[in-house]
């Protein structure tokens, strides 16, 4: 599936996202620009409200159409997503475009059985027979290690457990065979013991499936587990993007830093954190230039203006005047 | 052998917990009947001592929140004793237990539906205060300190409402409202675990430092295990609505004895790229809470699992060899000599 | 102190954040002044009631005077200036009296109804188990008739008679009041700060006085707003049916009900008393729903 197409599986050019709500007006992402490899996984790292989750709804257009301004350039295979029509569209996102979220009972109608919603979905994207597409939904189902498939294809998506559910969610966004994976904080309402299986199932499957991955989450551990690539989020700007390895052992945003320092672990026992100051910013009005200048130690005038990208490598970037510095 | 036996009750304990037990019916039907139990907190013993900080872990559903709210007397336990500054609380007392919670209380994990809509957050501050009979200026001048004390400016602060904050500045008002009254005991019930990271970073902090000055004792409840082990002095692991095992900090997370503590451990992700986990160290979901399974209640999911795992309930015995004070308890037949499990020490 | 750092964190942003503390009746306020629907239908509310009220004062004539020759003149009819009814009374004066009969016996009941339902509600939320099932069976009864048919059964019962319908009228909205105090204050009790209260070692009276009668109130007053457009047209009902007030006194129901028989003659006259039934009642539901996206203040 790798070399299905040529070039990126998405790329995604200075896509904007506005809320205007009766009050106020939420800029919710403010240019994100990023491309997107065959066969990579780019973890979108941030906290909430910093644009994360909004950012992948901004990718399949999934977003309120009456209240949201959405503008940019987006590519998914090469086709251009913002002209697309309804029909079109939601053609894209079951075949080409896999989707998972936090909460599994959105992907499920509760009224039918879990086997006929992934075989209803094989049968309408792919026009196979009905005695084919259970076949395939039996395959999902032992793909995902959901033990004695056949019998949980009768179940009803309330009758699974969480972890279950988590994965027959995944079986459900894999049974196209899409090039492309959306994952949604799909392990944050999950206990440890069930986060790190399906963390690992989701790994082995990317792999073996050959999918691009863009994973959201507000959990450093969780994206160092599945990232090739991070992206680190900050008031609707990707602030800093690299390798998993450049990221952790080489940080450069002051913010990056501050999140890995603020990140609690055993061995800081006894010893005072080096915690963030302030609070995460209010999106409805940001300041005019770097979002986090008010909460930087290293604030200073020219963040008065929004910094440029940096390129420190190839394929690290680092919104921050001080990073051009050197 | 579970029991009150093998914890000494110690007279300097702050609170002591014995055989406590808490079952939520389960009821469905069109005759709204029980059908089922969900045993919450069953025979649960411990003993927090003054000053210390007691981490409690474990998985949605293994009655740790409901431990807490038993101890704040929130909800009425089925059976069970607590003891509280060496006097045993009676729940039938009110007065005695309006007392009691005076000196005992609790930080909710969700800062935003804790504090009152309608209400200027003084205001919910002077509330405790005023209903133990402190008068408004007294209450108003005592909430002027609590906000520096947690790191509000009073001045900017005060009048304002809940939504005009931030998530981990209404956890800083939480926390003083807890404070109002001078407890003695504070019940962290997954306090950090709603705010952004480099939020709790600032709240755990402020934590620690007002545990310094103000001498308090913790229960720091909480399902991220780097968090307590940040925070505590001892580790209580729950499993199902039994205490599985106890001890130390240290000797929780370098020499654990429960299979299941192991398993919560390295399920913990590595945050270095180049230890990427790569075996899950259980299989399956936790069992579901109602009816759970019989014996060790971690036998399904337990690969040193055994014939007598599944009849023989284990007791809270102390770790052969690991703590020589007694103080490291765990509750696996695998850790107790000549249990009859074959990997039990001789 | 070691730890100052650690507390000056918060303090930082409060001035990045820089809003001026405003209540939350103040919020309300700003966007009902913001809403032009809702502002239009309090002004035209306004004056229908002022002018109920003050009817001696702007009405030109006699309510109970009636006039052979004028019987069912057209509106612009000299000197009556929305025509006269069939016993020649003039019609403006009448509907401006009838107003207050109107809105007196449309009002007095959903008042009645929420001291008496929202308390029930409240008891049956706050306290749960045994109580909540009594008293919420009991109002599932009466909730089994439609209200119309209750209120016509109840007032058949007692007698015609301004009382009597008031007391019918109140009957049938303590139930609905009821159930939506009960579920709200359900909602309330669950939340970590009644539990926090509880905590500090309230009582239940002041947990109740302090913080769920706050939240309680608000979503309850705005439904019992969206039901006196109902028993507006109830009460009217019942007077034109014969069993609220009785002949001669205005009132736009009954007023309705007399010039029936005149609909062919003059079909404008005999409208009136129904449109000022229409209006009143459109724009309390107005109001009602204005108040309501108002007053959903989150965050």
């Amino acid at each position: 599936m790798a070399g299905r197409t040529t070039g990126p599986v998405l790329s995604a050019e200075d896509v904007t996202v506005r809320f205007t709500g009766r009050d106020a007006t939420v800029n919710a992402v403010n240019g994100v620009s990023f491309t997107l490899e065959a066969g990579e996984v780019l973890c979108i790292l941030g906290e909430s409200g910093s644009g994360k989750s909004v950012t992948l709804r901004a990718l399949m257009r999934l977003l309120p159409a009456r209240r949201t301004q959405l503008s940019g350039r987006i590519e998914i295979a090469g086709r251009d997503v913002m002209a697309m029509g309804h029909r079109t569209l939601a053609d894209l996102r079951g075949t080409e475009v896999g989707m998972i979220f936090q909460e599994p009972m959105v992907a499920f109608d509760p009224v039918y059985t879990v086997g006929r919603q992934i075989a209803e979905t094989i049968i309408r994207h792919e026009g196979t027979s009905r005695g084919e597409a259970r076949r395939r939904a039996i395959d999902l189902l032992d793909r995902v290690r959901i033990p004695s498939p056949e019998r949980r294809l009768r179940a009803y998506p309330h009758e699974l457990s969480g972890g279950m559910r988590q994965r027959a969610m995944i079986a459900l966004a894999l049974c196209c065979n899409p090039s492309l994976l959306l994952a949604d904080e799909p392990t944050t309402a999950l206990d440890a013991t069930v986060q790190i299986q399906i963390l690992l199932l989701l790994r082995e499957l990317q792999r073996e499936l050959g999918m691009a991955v863009i994973f959201v989450t507000h959990d450093v551990g969780v994206a160092v587990e599945i990232g090739d690539r991070i992206a680190v989020m900050y008031g609707g700007r990707f602030v800093e993007t690299g390798p998993v390895r450049e990221i952790m052992h080489n940080p450069r945003h002051p913010y990056t830093r501050g999140l890995l320092s603020s990140t609690v672990h055993g061995s800081l026992r006894g010893r005072t954190l080096e915690a963030i100051p302030g609070s995460p910013p209010d999106m409805t009005r940001l300041p005019p230039g770097c979002a986090f200048s008010p909460r930087c130690q290293f604030a200073e005038p020219r963040c008065e203006t929004p910094p440029d990208e940096f390129r420190l490598t190839p394929h690290h970037m680092v919104r921050c005047v001080r990073a051009a510095d050197g | 052998m579970t029991g009150p036996g093998h914890l000494p009750e110690r007279q300097e304990a702050l609170l002591a917990v014995r055989e406590l037990r808490k079952y939520f019916p389960v009821r469905g039907g069109i005759l709204n009947r029980t059908v089922g139990q969900v045993q919450a907190v069953d025979d649960v013993n411990f003993d927090v001592q003054p000053g210390e900080v007691l981490g409690i872990v474990g998985e949605s559903g293994c009655g740790k929140s409901t431990t807490a709210r038993l101890i704040m007397h929130l909800i009425r336990a089925d059976a069970g004793r607590i003891t509280f500054d060496g006097e045993p609380v009676r729940p039938d007392d009110t007065a005695a237990l309006r007392e009691v919670r005076r000196r005992m209380q609790m930080v909710f994990q969700d800062s935003y539906s804790s504090l009152n809509p309608r209400l200027p957050i003084e205001d919910t501050i002077m509330f405790g205060p005023r209903v133990h009979g402190v008068s408004a200026k007294a209450a108003r001048t005592r909430a002027r300190e609590l906000f520096s004390l947690v790191g509000l400016d009073p001045s900017q602060f005060i009048r304002r409402y809940p939504h005009e904050l931030s998530g981990g500045q209404r956890q800083r008002v939480n926390i003083a409202r807890a404070l109002a009254l001078e407890p003695r005991l504070l019940i962290l019930d997954e306090a950090v675990s709603a705010l952004d990271k480099s939020v709790e970073a600032q709240v755990l902090n402020l934590l620690q430092a007002l545990r310094r000055e103000l001498g308090l004792t913790y229960i720091f409840i909480s399902h991220d295990l780097n968090v307590v082990q940040y925070m505590s002095d001892r580790v209580l692991v729950m499993y199902l609505g039994k205490v599985v095992e106890i001890g130390p900090t240290t000797a929780i997370y370098n020499r654990m004895q429960h299979p299941y503590t192991s398993a919560l451990l390295s399920a913990m992700p590595s945050m270095d790229p180049d230890q990427r986990t790569e075996t899950p160290p259980l299989v399956g979901d936790p069992p579901n809470p109602i009816d759970p399974p019989p014996g060790c209640r971690f036998h399904t999911r337990c690969r040193f699992a055994e014939d007598m795992c599944r009849h023989t309930e284990p007791g809270l015995e102390a770790a052969a060899g690991v703590q020589a004070d007694g103080s490291h308890l765990v509750a696996c037949h695998m850790r107790v000599a000549g249990s009859g499990h074959s990997l039990a020490p001789d | 102190m070691t730890t100052l750092d650690s507390r000056q964190q918060a303090t930082v942003d409060a001035a990045q954040v820089a809003v001026q503390s405003r209540g939350y009746w103040a919020t309300v306020g700003v966007r009902i002044r913001d809403d032009k629907v809702t502002v239009a239908c309090g002004v035209v509310l306004a004056l229908i009631v002022l002018s109920a009220i003050f009817a001696d004062l702007i009405a030109l004539a006699d309510p109970y005077k009636a006039s052979m020759i004028k019987r069912l003149a057209p509106i612009g009819t000299d000197g009556y200036p929305l025509g006269a009814d069939e016993m020649g009374r003039d019609m403006l004066t009448r509907l401006l009296y009838g107003g207050r009969l109107s809105l007196f016996m449309g009002i007095s009941p959903i008042v009645i109804a929420l001291a008496i339902g929202g308390t029930l509600g409240l008891v049956a939320g706050f306290l749960g188990g045994r109580v909540n099932m009594a008293i919420m069976r009991v109002m599932d009864v009466f909730y089994a008739f439609p209200s119309v048919l209750l209120a016509v059964a109840i007032s058949g019962a007692l007698g015609a008679g301004i009382g009597n319908a008031i007391v019918s009228l109140t009957l049938v909205f303590i139930p609905p009041i009821t159930r939506v105090t009960e579920s709200v204050t359900t909602q309330v009790r669950s939340l970590d700060y009644v539990e926090a209260a509880r905590a500090s070692g309230a009582g239940n009276l002041t947990i109740i006085r302090v913080h769920v009668l706050s939240n309680v109130l608000g979503p309850v007053f705005i439904y019992s707003t969206s039901l006196i457009s109902v028993s507006i047209i109830l009460a009217s009902g019942l007077s034109f049916l014969g069993l609220g007030t009785e002949p001669p006194e205005p009132e736009w129901g009954l007023m309705l009900n007399t010039l029936r028989q005149s609909i062919y003659v003059n079909p404008w006259v005999a409208a009136l008393p129904g449109a000022m039934i229409f209006f009143t009642s459109l724009t309390f539901n107005l109001l009602s729903d204005g108040l309501r996206s108002a007053m959903d203040v989150r965050l």
